[in-house]
């Protein structure tokens, strides 16, 4: 069975078909990266896996189901806002939230309920910063609490949008370790998007590169290519190899470090590649 | 003191009152919509005179209207209703359509001090058991919300994901924060209402780690504030309300104090 199956999906946002007639097949215990430049339709697609957005067309099949919110074998991290982020409430408190958090009544956890929350802050290995007030935390520690809010109802299907957005080079590389272990020893399936492919290298089982409203799955090899990505950039791409790290260019600049930082070079490059091709 | 009937009615209204108004607050700071509950307090003004003007009594105009304002402030969308410059027209148009009322009614003069204001003093048996009523209403509500409440203020996409609906939420959460605001009301009047609504929960909230000490101490501050600005009161003869919003910025002061001497002692972690 697949954990997710898009057939002939069209996901419009604002007015705007931000994925056009995409179809996806992604097996069960499967680690996805999820790539594509800003505004390709990474949440969105998230948010369609969640029954979130209706497809404008076609249809989302989540473990052989119609996709439906409210799905309790999804766990889902949404990108962080840093609304939480001033809260002097503990972490277990905050964690603790989501245990039955659809069910009226007072938000008072019983033994089961601790015991699952015991159990998702050992995964990630957050129980003894789970004490401290999410206040003091570092955005690091913050993401971890986030994690196991996500595992919390033991999903089949892990959503992670943006994890390592604001972290460093170093606690990128420890998430997604932690991510793919995590994975493997609880044998889920696993979305995971970011900006950047190279700090999910060697982790992933296949990517799903989005842009141009379209949608590339395959292996790392098979998808980071220059024709592949110069398809869904709609832009002159050259892949580059350095080692074992791969930059995607275009005009000689690599595209992905710059996506989040400056989105004016996004447009930049963009022009620049079009006028090339003229 | 506490020989005079008008007494010991003060501090049974204001014990009620304190209460709910702790514990909801503590709520409605987590959540971020503290103005949103300002608001609504003014557009109870405009009930509470309307009501005056009809010939009802001044509550249940205040009811009436701050619960119908909450449920279309949630129904319109957080979003909408946590905007500054939305949230002042409607404080200001509802002050002034208000004074609007009492222009036409013009034989009570005090009665304008009173809502805005607040007078405790002049709270009678009836009204005790009324607020006691309203109390248990809004304290029963809240309690079969509280967890999915929780959940979508801490965590609104997560809980969307999971099936919870935020705007049915904000709604009704609103409501119960209107209805909090018409009881807080008659002890500090519409204008001082964040006196008993924010600062206990913000105080509490600097203070504590988890959401049940939280509102137990909200609430505890809450009641502590309006009991002590009573007797401060009774013995100065200075107004209860100036005694009450003056505790509460004190205490959510040195709520900050502990804080500050830690960050003090050691150096931001870098």
């Amino acid at each position: 069975m697949n954990a997710i199956e898009f057939r002939d999906v069209t996901l419009n946002l604002g007015g705007r078909d931000v994925l056009a007639g995409v179809n996806l097949d992604i097996a069960a215990g499967e680690f996805v990266g999820v790539l594509g430049p800003n505004g390709s339709g990474k949440t969105t697609l998230m948010r369609a896996v969640l029954g979130l957005v209706t497809p404008r067309l076609g249809a989302v099949r989540v473990l052989g189901l119609p996709a439906t919110s409210g799905n309790p074998s999804i766990g889902y991290m949404p990108q962080a806002r840093g609304a939480v982020a001033a809260t002097r409430l503990s972490g277990r408190d905050f964690v603790s939230s989501v245990v039955d958090g659809h069910r009226l009544g007072l938000p008072i956890s019983g033994r089961k309920g601790r015991a699952e929350v015991d159990r998702v802050l050992g995964l990630v290995g957050a129980r003894d910063l789970a004490r401290r007030p999410i206040a003091e935390l570092s955005g690091g520690e913050r993401q971890r609490l986030l994690l196991a809010q996500a595992l919390i109802g033991r999903p089949l299907l892990l959503l992670l949008d943006e994890p390592l957005i604001s972290l460093d080079p170093r606690h990128e590389g420890e998430a997604v370790a932690l991510v793919r272990s995590l994975q493997q020893e609880l044998g889920i399936t696993v979305l995971f998007s970011a900006h950047e492919l190279n700090p999910l290298l060697g982790a992933i089982d296949r990517v799903l590169y989005l842009g141009q409203g379209q949608a590339a799955l395959g292996t790392v090899d098979a998808v980071i290519t220059g024709p592949v990505l110069s398809r869904l950039y709609g832009a002159e791409i050259e892949v580059v190899r350095l080692g074992d790290r791969i930059f995607v260019m275009a005009g000689g600049y690599p595209v992905e470090r710059d996506a989040h930082r400056h989105e004016p070079v996004l447009e930049d490059w963009r022009d620049r590649g079009r006028s090339r091709h003229a | 003191m506490l020989d005079y009937e008008f007494m010991r009615n003060a501090f049974a209204a204001a014990a009620i009152v304190a209460v709910v108004a702790g514990t909801v607050g503590f709520f409605l700071v987590l959540r971020g919509q503290t103005f949103a509950g300002h608001a609504l307090a003014h557009v109870g003004f405009t009930g509470a005179t309307g009501a005056v003007l009809v010939g009802i009594a001044p509550l249940w105009g205040l009811v009436a209207m701050t619960v119908a304002a909450g449920i279309g402030m949630g129904a319109i969308g957080e979003r909408l209703a946590q905007r500054d410059v939305a949230i002042g027209l409607v404080l200001a148009s509802s002050l002034g359509l208000g004074l609007l009322f009492l222009h036409f009614y013009t034989a009570y003069a005090s009665q304008a001090t009173t809502l805005l204001f607040g007078n405790v003093l002049a709270v009678d048996r009836a009204t005790v058991w009324t607020l006691a009523a309203l109390a248990a209403v809004s304290l029963a509500a809240l309690g079969i919300i509280s967890r999915p409440l929780l959940f979508a203020s801490l965590q609104p996409e997560l809980a969307e994901a999971k099936g919870v609906s935020l705007r049915l939420y904000s709604m009704l959460f609103l409501a119960i924060v209107a209805l909090t605001t018409a009881e807080c009301a008659q002890i500090v009047g519409v204008l001082l209402v964040f006196a008993l609504m924010v600062g206990p929960a913000a105080a509490a909230q600097r203070l504590t780690g988890t959401v049940l000490a939280g509102v137990l101490l909200s609430a505890l501050l809450a009641l502590g504030e309006s009991w002590l600005g009573i007797t401060l009161a009774y013995y100065t003869d200075w107004p209860t309300s100036f005694w009450i919003t003056t505790l509460s910025a004190a205490v959510y002061l040195l709520a900050g104090v502990p804080r500050l001497a830690s960050r003090g002692r050691m150096p931001m972690p870098g």
